[in-house]
């Protein structure tokens, strides 16, 4: 009864072309900010930090960035772990090459880095189409894990091949390194997410947006109504990578402080980031994030209630996990194939109907 | 003759052994994908699975073992008894149809007319069930697979290249056998596809699903089918490569070396998928023995993704696959 457009009056175009044109939804959005920012940088622990809301917060900012190559540009990409990887070690190498600058510059520079990489990973999407862009970017994801492995360049010829970040500050206050508290890393990522997000956002309804789209949807025809295939493509991959590449800076610098690339940045990363955005819903902001939220709740919840409630060793728990994001993905496809986001959609439909549906 | 070349012989040998092991999986892929357009990614799943089948039957193992002792606290593991070799390769093959039937049945049939790119995330939906489900039934140490294919390094042609080069080659017996099977695999295949009634509304399918339609070709009944011999497919790799490096996890990853064979033969083609595991093969075993020195070895990772990539951007189709046409 709440939610409805009644009334809720437009007298611009601005106005009438926002986010959130229904009241209700704009009220929740400024509610859901406002706690994320002010309210629960108060109460996170070290255990919620960890476990739920920084792999949360990051996987979003992967998704995101996903979501505009495979959702909005229709580019499959399983190349996804290897961008991180990229920036990951960009945010580590100018971490330690220069360390009196902010490492807020640096996350973003990384980010910059791996669009370039992207770019480079992104040529041959002019030529190759579909299943064989798919596993062609397979080769990024093979070939730059393998980098990040054997020259010692990247990893500062560290005995043991791993990166770990160096302790590193934000107005005085840690943001990596094992003396951060909960909060500063907290806040430190989710101004990130809401800044990317908030980019995303105002970038897929522009003119850049609607290009990718068109070449999504039929990329002749694209070209022929006048949207150029080079530039539509390319900036899609380098978009999708620059953010790609801050969650790798993030994953790296403030969730894991250190990292060994082919355990942490192979290739199930990127199948996971794949299946975050088939699950939450191609080509939707929402579904970046309900999807990031649900891959990272389910093996939590899983572990939770068998290993935890039932009892039954890890190994098994961890084959049921294995069922039941493959039963998921399955269902999620047959049943509704656009995912969480249109599912979401639904509801809110029904939702201004009722209680008086007809 | 020096014994750089001798050695370069003897990897290149080799590469063509392993090559044909790679084509083998790749043939799985180009099957479905001639009869479905499906871009089968479970394909390496699907062989670690008749492979973990294979050796769970031939030992008698109870299936879903773990699970049923860490819900009713028993304590059982094996039925005690052992099943000879080829009646197990039966049993596992009538348990890939019978897989091929339920795939059709609860997915694929509720997933026609979807873009191809939904049905390949399908795909990789059912390879993270998969595997999760094999793991569950049979549990996920590594097992040892042994159906009686012959081992070690074959002596006679070690004796007869010492003679000819004073120097003997190494190449393994069951690299011989797999060859072999590949041969024999792909020949009846192909007497399958062209001369048998299957076979042929088989191709019908391949060629056009709405013209096989409408002369009466069960469309279901094809792609159990087709399932079913990609399963077939898929259990031979699973011998071959179970046999030789063991049964476990990393068996699937398989399916990601033969991607790029795939690329670089064409999807459509089935020598395509032969010539492209041979190039893949001796490639990226020669790149290894000349340039991976240099830069630091394990280059056999990336190599064979980087030559199909380069390829592709000079022949968007790969080798033998059909041109690609596309209409507005």
């Amino acid at each position: 009864m709440l939610y409805r457009e009644a009334g809720d009056f437009k007298t611009s175009y601005s106005d009438d072309s926002q986010t959130f044109p229904i009241r209700f939804d704009r009220v929740a959005y400024y509610i859901v900010i406002g706690v994320a920012f002010l309210v629960v940088p108060f109460v996170v622990n070290d255990y919620w930090l960890n476990a739920i809301l920084l792999p949360f917060l990051i996987y979003a900012i992967a998704a995101l960035g996903l979501n505009i190559l495979t959702g909005y540009g229709g580019q499959v990409s399983l190349g996804t772990g290897g961008f991180m990887a990229v920036g990951a070690y960009a945010c580590y190498k100018l971490m330690t090459a220069f360390p009196d600058v902010n490492i807020f510059f640096h996350v973003i520079i990384a980010g910059g880095i791996t669009a370039l990489v992207g770019l480079l990973f992104g040529l041959p999407s002019l030529r190759i189409k579909g299943f064989y862009l798919a596993v062609a970017t397979l080769a990024a994801q093979f070939f730059l894990v393998w980098l990040f492995n054997r020259v010692p360049w990247f990893y500062n010829y560290s005995a043991s091949g791993q990166i770990s970040a160096p302790e590193r500050s934000v107005f005085g206050i840690n943001i990596t390194g094992p003396e951060t508290e909960a909060w500063a890393a907290y806040l430190f990522c989710l101004v990130f997410v809401f800044v990317s997000a908030w980019v995303v956002r105002n970038l897929t309804r522009g003119a850049a947006g609607r290009k990718w789209m068109a070449i999504r949807d039929m990329d002749i025809a694209a070209e022929i109504i006048g949207v150029n295939p080079l530039r539509a493509k390319l900036s899609a991959f380098a978009v999708s990578s620059f953010f790609v590449g801050i969650a790798g800076a993030l994953f790296f610098a403030v969730y894991l402080g250190a990292v060994e690339v082919g355990e942490v940045f192979g290739i199930q990363k990127s199948f996971l980031v794949l299946f975050m955005i088939i699950i939450g819903g191609l080509g939707s902001i929402f579904g970046s994030f309900a999807g990031a939220a649900f891959m990272v709740l389910l093996p939590v919840l899983l572990k939770n209630v068998l290993v935890g409630g039932l009892g039954w060793a890890t190994d098994l728990a961890a084959h049921l996990e294995f069922m039941v994001v493959g039963g998921l993905i399955l269902f999620f496809l047959i049943v509704e194939p656009h995912g969480l986001a249109a599912l979401w959609k639904v509801a809110k439909e029904k939702l201004r109907l009722w209680p008086f549906p007809h | 003759m020096p014994d750089q070349l001798l050695f370069a012989m003897e990897v290149m040998l080799n590469g063509l052994m392993a090559g044909v092991l790679y084509a083998l999986v790749a043939l799985g892929f180009v099957l479905i994908f001639k009869a479905s357009g499906i871009f089968n990614y479970s394909q390496g799943v699907m062989a670690l699975f008749a492979a973990l089948t294979l050796v769970g039957i031939q030992n008698g193992q109870v299936p879903f073992s773990h699970l049923i002792n860490a819900i009713f606290g028993t304590e059982v593991h094996h039925f005690g008894w052992h099943v000879p070799a080829i009646f197990a390769i039966l049993l596992t093959a009538a348990i890939m149809v019978l897989f091929a039937w339920i795939v059709e049945r609860y997915v694929l049939r509720h997933l026609v007319n979807q873009p191809d790119i939904i049905l390949f995330m399908a795909t990789i939906g059912l390879a993270y069930f998969m595997e999760g489900f094999g793991d569950l039934m049979w549990g996920s140490e590594i097992k040892k697979l042994d159906v009686g294919l012959p081992q070690g390094i074959n002596v006679p042609i070690d004796e007869t290249t010492y003679g000819w080069f004073g120097y003997g080659f190494f190449i393994d017996n069951l690299d011989i056998s797999a060859t072999i099977l590949a041969v024999i695999l792909v020949v009846a295949l192909t007497v399958f596809s062209q001369y048998s009634k299957q076979g042929r509304a088989l191709r019908a399918v391949a060629d056009d699903h709405q013209a096989a339609l409408s002369v009466g070709i069960s469309l279901r009944f094809i792609w159990v089918l087709v399932w079913s011999i990609a399963g077939f497919v898929a259990l031979v790799a699973g011998i071959v490569w179970g046999s030789k490096s063991g049964v476990q996890f990393s068996l699937s990853l398989i399916a990601l070396k033969a991607l790029p064979v795939l690329m670089l033969g064409g999807f459509t083609s089935i020598p395509g998928a032969i010539i492209g595991g041979l190039i893949i093969g001796v490639g990226e075993k020669l790149f290894e023995f000349t340039i991976g020195p240099l830069v630091g070895g394990a280059t056999e990772n990336w190599f064979a993704y980087v030559l199909a990539l380069l390829f592709l951007v000079f022949r968007p189709q790969g080798l033998f696959g059909e041109k690609i046409i596309e209409r507005v």
